[in-house]
This record gives structure tokens, C-alpha cells and sequence, in this order.
């Protein structure tokens, strides 16, 4: 069994070598923050899932689009058939088919909708914004390393730059963007929103939220995946104890 | 009367294999073959290379039933998959490190090889078909990385198909020629999606000869040496049937934890931003199984001779493998099992942390420390396999072999004979 | 002696059984998994959630004059939606339900007898039938005739001649039995799916 260690020992150092090399950047470490979908228990929380959405609703979608989000998506968030359908209808969408007379049109959201971006294309998007173009959010917390610590960390990163910092106009200084230097000036100020259920709208608690609400973005079927595979390593476990037990009693007279 | 002819099933089969021996076949193979009694847990590798084949192979292709293979289409299939098609998420987080995992078992599988000697005589062509295998192995995952379209799948096409260009004369128009264009694009990704879907065929066919060879003169052992009769020996089934599937249940628990709990540890975030012809990401990386390779085609910083270097680092990493080949005749030694190899038994550790030292060297930017580690790691990779190979077979004095794999079981492991007895031929 | 040979053999039946009752549990353990883990690689195949998300269309039915029809496409199909006049809901209202093929009574066919919503795809193996433009034959009875294979179609859709054995399906009974999916919205308007 020592036989094993040693290789196993190898073989996971290996493995790692991609994790490890991440982490020699020259960014300060990132503070890391507890998330409810941490951890192999992990689940999103739904009420801040809906804070969330409300912070990209009010403040992100300006310029932040989430292509990959259906309004129909949002019943995981806890909201009910009827409430979705309501959030869509808030929305003017433009009918992906031409109307009788060729025209595109507007028309209220339905559930099959992709929730609309704030910008026709890129092009529109870079011009609104000093030819700097905003992320779709979509998959943000998956793309960047560090996660929704990462996100966090940018959201509540601004400050003044140190003296002797070579700032580049129109630039923000940011603690934790690589390179100190981003375009986005700071999204969230205190009170920028008011909570449906009351929660105080601090920056750290609306920045919490909305990572949380990307982080569902990203990856929504997490709460599935994580209680299939606990299911599935219970059984696992089981089935290893069972063929052990058979091994041992076939090989009994071989040993 | 009782009816003493033989019941519906059995006349069914007969019949059948009167005619096609498909199930005389499998019973031999599996009831008749022998194995020897011996074997230890890095047996079960090869058992599992062939599972993950067919799971990568089952999963892809119900991955196949929801992909567009193409440029402006690809990322956002992809992204259907995991959030709109049922378990969508569950098949590509398979598919995604079941290769991480198929690399795992292959490349254990082959160290095994290389500390058991079971790549010599009479199992030479056993070995080259293993290394086939290897080479179809990374030509897939490498052409399959491409398919999300991701940053990460669009700039290492790029960088890969570039180091064609090394070639002398023809190098650019070859380029040209696998990129379909002027530079990576929707029929690179064509072409790429057809191959990736072939290949795995082709590795079928090359296991089953890797089968086939297998059998010829049956597995080798911890000891290294021939079986020599039934008291070696056991039947494959049920033995090492139950074994294997004992093996089976606990890699699958490793592979569950990572689809459920660690999806995308062993991947990059980068490939989760849709590909970006104008934008490169900071540092293109390799998945881990490639990074060795990776580090020795990049170790090569300076020219050699009139080879530009990188054109010396693209022959040396291909080389890397090529090299394998000839290990059958590179290993000088007239023992097997590096049991009874007391040199040997310690330089393969060298080369194996050799090996995941380049794994580190290929994983970091290639700056101050990581280059030099990376020419050193470069370096003692081909001495082991031009020099120390040979010259350890030669030079070391292995230590008496047992006579016999029953005899060995027998008296309790596989330790020496009694002194003073003479050496078994292997 | 004997006691000990009959101790032996008892010894080793109680092996076997263990072993046996081993190889069954493990039989088993090996049978679920197996099954547990095909049915979602199975199950991909299923309509994703976008497919069953993108399934309503909205329809204005005040450009439709009585007599005239309309053909709109829903879930992949083509859908008939016929504004009846008074002759053709009386033709479907007389109708014998016992001399049907398949019975079904027109009032169950409609929700407003001057609209009838129908799929436009013909029972017996698919084909659209004709009857949606003017100068369509209509077969005789005044509502579709398939000119695949003969089948005709009343002013219900109703199957009456050839080799069709169903009527033509409301909106979303081929799948489920239940309501028919459309809705009237509006005095003008009808939703379906």
C-alpha cells in the first residue's frame, strides 16, 4: 500500500501544477469570502439570489449584458410562474421575426426571452463607454480565477491610487483588477438600492449578493449537481465496501 | 419422461457459435486465459484505460447530439448544454474530466510498463501499440480542446498548429493547409470536430490489436519473470474480474468527486470567455496531461546548429514520445521487473519526478527559475532515455530471480531465492 | 469423523451462500448503477428547456373574414386556424357521431364555434393536407383533403374517407391528453401554447 502513496503523491502534484501556477500572479492574494454555495453542501441562497438580481437589474444592466439568461431561468431564483412572467413583461423586447411589414418591433418579454442587452452589439456598447467594452456577465464567475472572491475583490477593490501611480485618464485605480488599472469607475455606492425585503443596501452586502447572483449565472445547476453527487458517492461508497468484500472472499484461497 | 435434451437457450447458443465461436471466444479469453497470480493494483490501469474509452467514447457522442461545430455557434452550444439540455451539465463534466482522468490511468499505465519491463521481449509490439495509443490519446484531447471554442481552445490551436511552421520551406504553407485559412477559424473547427470524432475509432482499433498482442504471451507480472505452469497461474474470471470492477468502484469514486464537487479545478477559466482572435489571454496553458510537453518544446531558447530553437523545441517534445518507441532496445537489461533491478529500482523515480517537474516547468510563465528547471528537466529526460537506459542495463548486477511465480507466492512475496541458487532465465 | 466432515461441509456451504448472497448484492449495486447512470446520458435526448420554453404563439384573428383560414406555425407544425361560416358549423353539428371513424363531437372540437383550431398535419403519416388557400380542393366535404393519400378532412377536421385513422389533433392532444393549449385572450385574439 506504501507502493501507492509515493506515485499518488506524484501524480497529484502534477494535477496541481496548474492550480499552483495560478497563483504565483503579481495581484495582491484576494480576501477570501464566505459563500453559501461553498463547499461540497453548497447552495445558493435564494434571497440573496433575488438581491442580487436586483442589483444587476438596477445598476449592472446599464451596461453588463447576460446573454446567456432566459427570463425563465429566474424560477430558480424562488420566484413563482406568474412573478416571472411579470419581470419579463416589465422588459420591451425586440421580436426576433420581422412584423407584417418587415419592420423589427418591440414588443413586453415572455418567459422564452433571453433578458435583453443593454446594447444592440459590441461596436454600440464600446462607443457608449469610451471604447472600453463591458463583459457579459454571464459567465464572469467561471471565467476570471479566483471566482466570485475575484469579483467581490474587483467590486469592492477602488481606491485612491498610492502616490506616484501613473493613473491613465479616465481610468479607476482598483487594489485587485491586474494592473491596477479599470475602466469601470466603482458600480456600487451605499444605498444605490433599496432591498425588497430591507436588508441595508451597504456595498459590501449588495456586492455579496449580486456575486452570489452571478455565481448562480454561471453555473446554475450547482444545487442539482451538488445533491446528485452526494447521492452518487454515497452509493459509490457502498459499491466500493460491497466489491471489496467480494474480492477478499473470491481471492480467499488464492492468498 | 424427464427431457433430457439440452434447454431452448443452450441449443440457441451452440448454434450460434457453430457458426460464429463469438462465445467459445470470450470464455476462453476469459475462463481458459491465464494470469498470473501475482499481479498487484497497477494491473488494473490498462482494465480501466479501456472503461474510460468507452465512456469518453458514449459520452461524446451524446455531447455530438447537441454541438454546432461551428465558429459563431460553437461557445453558445456549448453553454445550452450545461444549462438548457437535461443533465447537459452532467454529460460535459464527464466528457470534460474523464479526460483529465483517461490521461491519469494512461500514463500509469505506462509508468507500470516502465518499472515492470513490460515493454521487453516477447512484448515489444505490445509496447508500440501502447505508445500509439498515446500519440492517437493526445492528438484527440488536443483537437477536442478546440471544439467549446473557448479562449483557451482558440489560442492553443493556434500556438500548436504554429509550430508547424517550423518546418523548413514547406513549414507555412503546411500551416496554411491544417488551418484551412490564414490564420485558426470556423474550418480549422470544421475539420477538427470531423477528426475528433474519428480518432477514437481509430484507438478502438488499436486497442483491440494491443488486445490481441496482449494475448499472445499473456500479462506480465510484478516479478518479471514467465509463468511456467497452472501453479502461476488463475483464471482471469473470476479473479481478476472482481479485481477490476473492485478497481473499477473506487476510481469512479474519484471521478465522481470530480464532475460533482471540483468540475473545473483541473481546467482554465480562460476557456469560459468566448474566443477572441484580436485578444491573447496572459499565458496560454495546456491542459495538465500536455504541460510536460509543453515545457520541453519551450526549453529551448537558444539555436543548435543551423536548427532554429524553435524548431530544435518542436522535434525534441515530439521527440519526447517518438523516443518511447525504441525503449525495447534502449533498455539494455536482461531483467524484467525493476524488483530486482537495484539501480534502475531508484533512477525510475528520478525520471518520474523528472517528469512532474516538467509538468510544473510547462504550467509557469517561462521566466528566471522556471526556464532553467525546465532545460535541466529537458535535459535528463533524453540522458535516461539515450544513456541511462542503456548504460544501467549493462552495469547493474539484478539480484536473483525467484524460480518461479508459484514459488515466490509461496514462500511468502517476491523476495530473493535462497543464496547460492542459480538465476532463472527471465 | 463425521462430525467434522459434516462440520466442513456445513463450513462451506455458508461460504457459498455468503459468497452467493455477495455476488448478488454486488449484482444488484452493479445493475442500479449501470441503469442510474444511462438514463441521464438517455435522458439528454428528451426536448431541452429552451425547446419546451419556446412554444406559445399569438394570434390577431380580425384580419380572418368568416369563410376564410389562416395557417400559422406552432412548435414546428403548421397550425389551421378556420374562421367557420354558418353553413360549415352546421355541416359539423349535423354529423352522425356513430358513423365516425373517430367519433368525437364538434363541441368538443371548439371552444367558439366560429373558430376552429387545428394541427394541419394529417394523421395517417404526416403530410399537410390542402384546404388553407383559396382554390384548394377541400374534398367533399368542405374542409381538407391530403393529397398524399386520399384521407378527407370535414369542417371539423374530422377524419371521414381514406386511410387517416384519427381526426386532425387540437393544439398539443398528440402529446397529452387534456385541454387543447390555446386560449382566447381577447375577442380578437388567440394564444397557443
Amino acid at each position: 500500500m506504501l507502493n501507492h502513496v509515493l506515485p499518488a503523491a506524484l501524480l497529484s502534484a502534477l494535477l496541481l501544477a496548474p492550480a499552483l501556477a495560478g497563483a504565483a500572479e503579481e495581484a495582491p492574494p484576494l480576501p477570501r469570502q464566505e459563500w453559501s454555495f461553498d463547499g461540497i453542501f453548497g447552495t445558493y441562497d435564494r434571497a440573496s439570489l433575488q438581491r442580487g438580481f436586483q442589483v444587476y437589474k438596477e445598476v449592472c444592466s446599464v451596461c453588463h449584458a447576460v446573454k446567456h439568461l432566459y427570463f425563465r431561468d429566474l424560477a430558480d431564483l424562488g420566484y413563482s410562474e406568474d412573478e416571472v412572467k411579470a419581470i419579463a413583461a416589465g422588459y420591451q423586447v425586440t421580436d426576433p421575426q420581422p412584423n407584417d411589414q418587415g419592420e423589427m418591433y418591440q414588443r413586453p418579454g415572455r418567459p422564452s426571452d433571453p433578458i435583453p442587452a443593454p446594447f444592440p452589439n459590441d461596436q454600440a456598447a464600446r462607443n457608449a463607454n469610451n471604447g472600453a467594452f463591458p463583459p457579459d456577465q454571464s459567465m464572469i464567475v467561471k471565467a476570471r480565477p479566483g471566482g466570485p472572491n475575484y469579483v467581490y475583490a474587483i467590486l469592492t477593490g477602488y481606491k485612491d491610487p498610492p502616490p506616484g501611480f501613473n493613473m491613465l485618464s479616465g481610468m479607476n485605480y482598483n487594489e485587485y483588477f491586474p494592473g491596477h488599472q479599470i475602466a469601470m469607475p466603482p458600480p456600487l455606492s451605499d444605498n444605490a438600492v433599496t432591498f425588497a425585503d430591507g436588508v441595508p443596501a451597504s456595498v459590501p452586502q449588495m456586492a455579496h449578493d449580486v456575486v452570489t447572483f452571478l455565481a448562480w449565472a454561471s453555473e446554475p445547476n450547482l444545487d442539482d449537481r451538488h445533491r446528485t453527487g452526494l447521492k452518487v458517492i454515497l452509493f459509490l461508497i457502498v459499491a466500493v465496501g460491497v466489491f471489496y468484500a467480494m474480492k477478499r472472499k473470491i481471492w480467499a484461497p488464492v492468498h | 419422461m424427464a427431457d433430457t435434451r439440452p434447454g431452448a437457450a443452450t441449443r440457441i447458443i451452440r448454434w450460434i457459435d457453430y457458426r460464429l465461436p463469438f462465445l467459445q471466444f470470450l470464455n476462453h479469453e476469459l475462463n481458459e486465459y491465464p494470469t498470473p497470480r501475482n499481479l498487484n493494483y497497477w494491473w488494473n490501469y490498462g482494465s480501466l484505460a479501456g472503461i474510460m474509452l468507452v465512456v469518453m467514447i458514449v459520452s461524446g457522442i451524446v455531447l455530438a447530439t447537441q454541438y454546432t461545430p461551428s465558429s459563431e455557434l460553437a461557445f453558445d452550444s456549448v453553454e445550452r448544454i450545461m444549462r438548457d439540455v437535461n443533465y447537459g451539465w452532467l454529460v460535459r463534466y464527464a466528457h470534460m474530466n474523464g479526460a483529465s482522468m483517461f490521461f491519469a490511468i494512461v500514463y500509469i499505465h505506462l509508468f507500470r510498463g516502465l518499472y515492470y519491463g513490460s515493454y521487453k521481449a516477447p512484448r515489444e509490439l505490445l509496447w508500440i501499440l501502447g505508445v500509439i495509443i498515446l500519440l492517437l490519446l493526445i492528438a484527440t484531447a488536443f483537437m477536442g480542446y478546440v471544439l467549446p471554442w473557448g479562449q483557451m481552445s482558440y489560442w492553443a490551436a493556434t500556438v500548436i498548429t504554429n509550430l508547424f511552421s517550423a518546418i523548413p520551406l514547406i513549414g507555412p504553407s503546411i500551416v496554411t493547409f491544417l488551418w484551412g485559412g490564414f490564420a485558426v477559424g470556423d474550418p480549422t473547427l470544421h475539420r477538427f470536430y470531423a477528426l475528433h470524432y474519428l480518432l477514437p475509432f481509430v484507438i478502438v482499433a488499436v486497442v483491440l490489436l494491443h488486445l490481441v498482442a496482449l494475448h499472445r504471451h499473456g500479462s506480465n507480472n510484478p516479478l518479471g519473470i514467465d509463468h511456467k505452469g497452472p501453479q502461476d497461474t488463475i483464471p482471469f474470471h473470476p479473479y481478476y474480474t472482481v479485481k477490476d470492477m473492485f478497481g473499477l468502484s473506487v476510481f469512479l469514486l474519484i471521478y465522481a468527486f470530480f464532475i460533482f464537487f471540483a468540475p473545473n479545478f483541473l481546467g482554465e477559466p480562460d476557456n469560459y470567455i468566448p474566443a477572441n482572435p484580436m485578444q491573447t489571454p496572459n499565458h496560454i496553458v495546456p491542459e495538465w496531461y500536455l504541460l510536460p510537453y509543453y515545457a520541453i518544446l519551450r526549453s529551448i531558447t537558444f539555436p543548435i546548429l543551423f536548427i532554429s530553437s524553435k524548431l530544435a523545441g518542436v522535434i525534441l517534445a515530439f521527440s519526447s514520445i517518438f523516443i518511447l518507441f525504441f525503449l525495447p532496445w534502449l533498455d539494455t537489461s536482461p531483467v524484467r521487473s525493476a524488483r530486482f533491478r537495484p539501480v534502475y529500482k531508484w533512477v525510475f523515480w528520478l525520471l518520474v519526478i523528472d517528469v512532474v517537474a516538467l509538468g510544473w516547468v510547462g504550467a509557469n510563465p517561462p521566466e528566471g527559475l522556471v526556464v532553467t528547471v525546465g532545460q535541466i528537466a529537458t535535459f535528463y529526460y533524453f540522458v535516461h532515455m539515450l544513456i541511462l537506459f542503456p548504460l544501467i542495463g549493462k552495469l547493474e548486477r539484478p539480484r536473483s530471480l525467484p524460480s518461479s511465480i508459484g514459488a515466490a507466492v509461496l514462500s511468502g512475496g517476491a523476495r530473493l531465492s535462497g543464496a547460492g541458487a542459480p538465476m532463472a532465465k527471465p | 469423523m463425521a462430525d467434522v466432515a459434516h462440520q466442513n461441509a456445513s463450513e462451506a456451504h455458508a461460504g457459498e451462500t455468503r459468497r452467493d448472497f455477495l455476488l448478488l448484492t454486488a449484482g444488484a449495486i452493479g445493475g442500479v448503477g449501470v441503469a442510474a447512470t444511462i438514463w441521464p446520458f438517455v435522458d439528454t435526448l428528451n426536448p431541452a428547456r429552451d425547446t419546451l420554453a419556446l412554444s406559445t404563439t399569438e394570434v390577431d384573428l380580425a384580419p380572418i373574414q368568416a369563410g376564410q383560414r389562416l395557417t400559422v406555425a406552432w412548435r414546428g407544425k403548421p397550425v389551421f386556424i378556420a374562421h367557420r361560416t354558418a353553413e360549415e358549423i352546421k355541416a359539423a353539428q349535423d354529423v352522425d357521431i356513430s358513423q365516425l371513424r373517430d367519433p368525437q363531437k364538434d363541441s368538443d372540437r371548439v371552444q367558439k364555434p366560429e373558430w376552429l383550431v387545428i394541427v394541419g398535419v394529417c394523421t395517417h403519416l404526416g403530410c399537410i393536407p390542402l384546404g388553407q388557400k383559396a382554390g384548394d380542393d377541400r374534398g367533399q366535404y368542405g374542409g381538407w383533403f391530403c393529397p398524399c393519400h386520399g384521407s378527407v378532412y370535414d369542417t371539423s377536421g374530422r377524419i371521414r374517407q381514406g386511410p387517416a385513422p384519427l381526426n386532425l389533433w387540437l393544439p398539443g392532444q398528440a402529446e397529452t391528453a387534456g385541454q387543447a393549449l390555446y386560449k382566447f385572450t381577447s375577442e380578437t385574439v388567440v394564444t397557443i401554447g
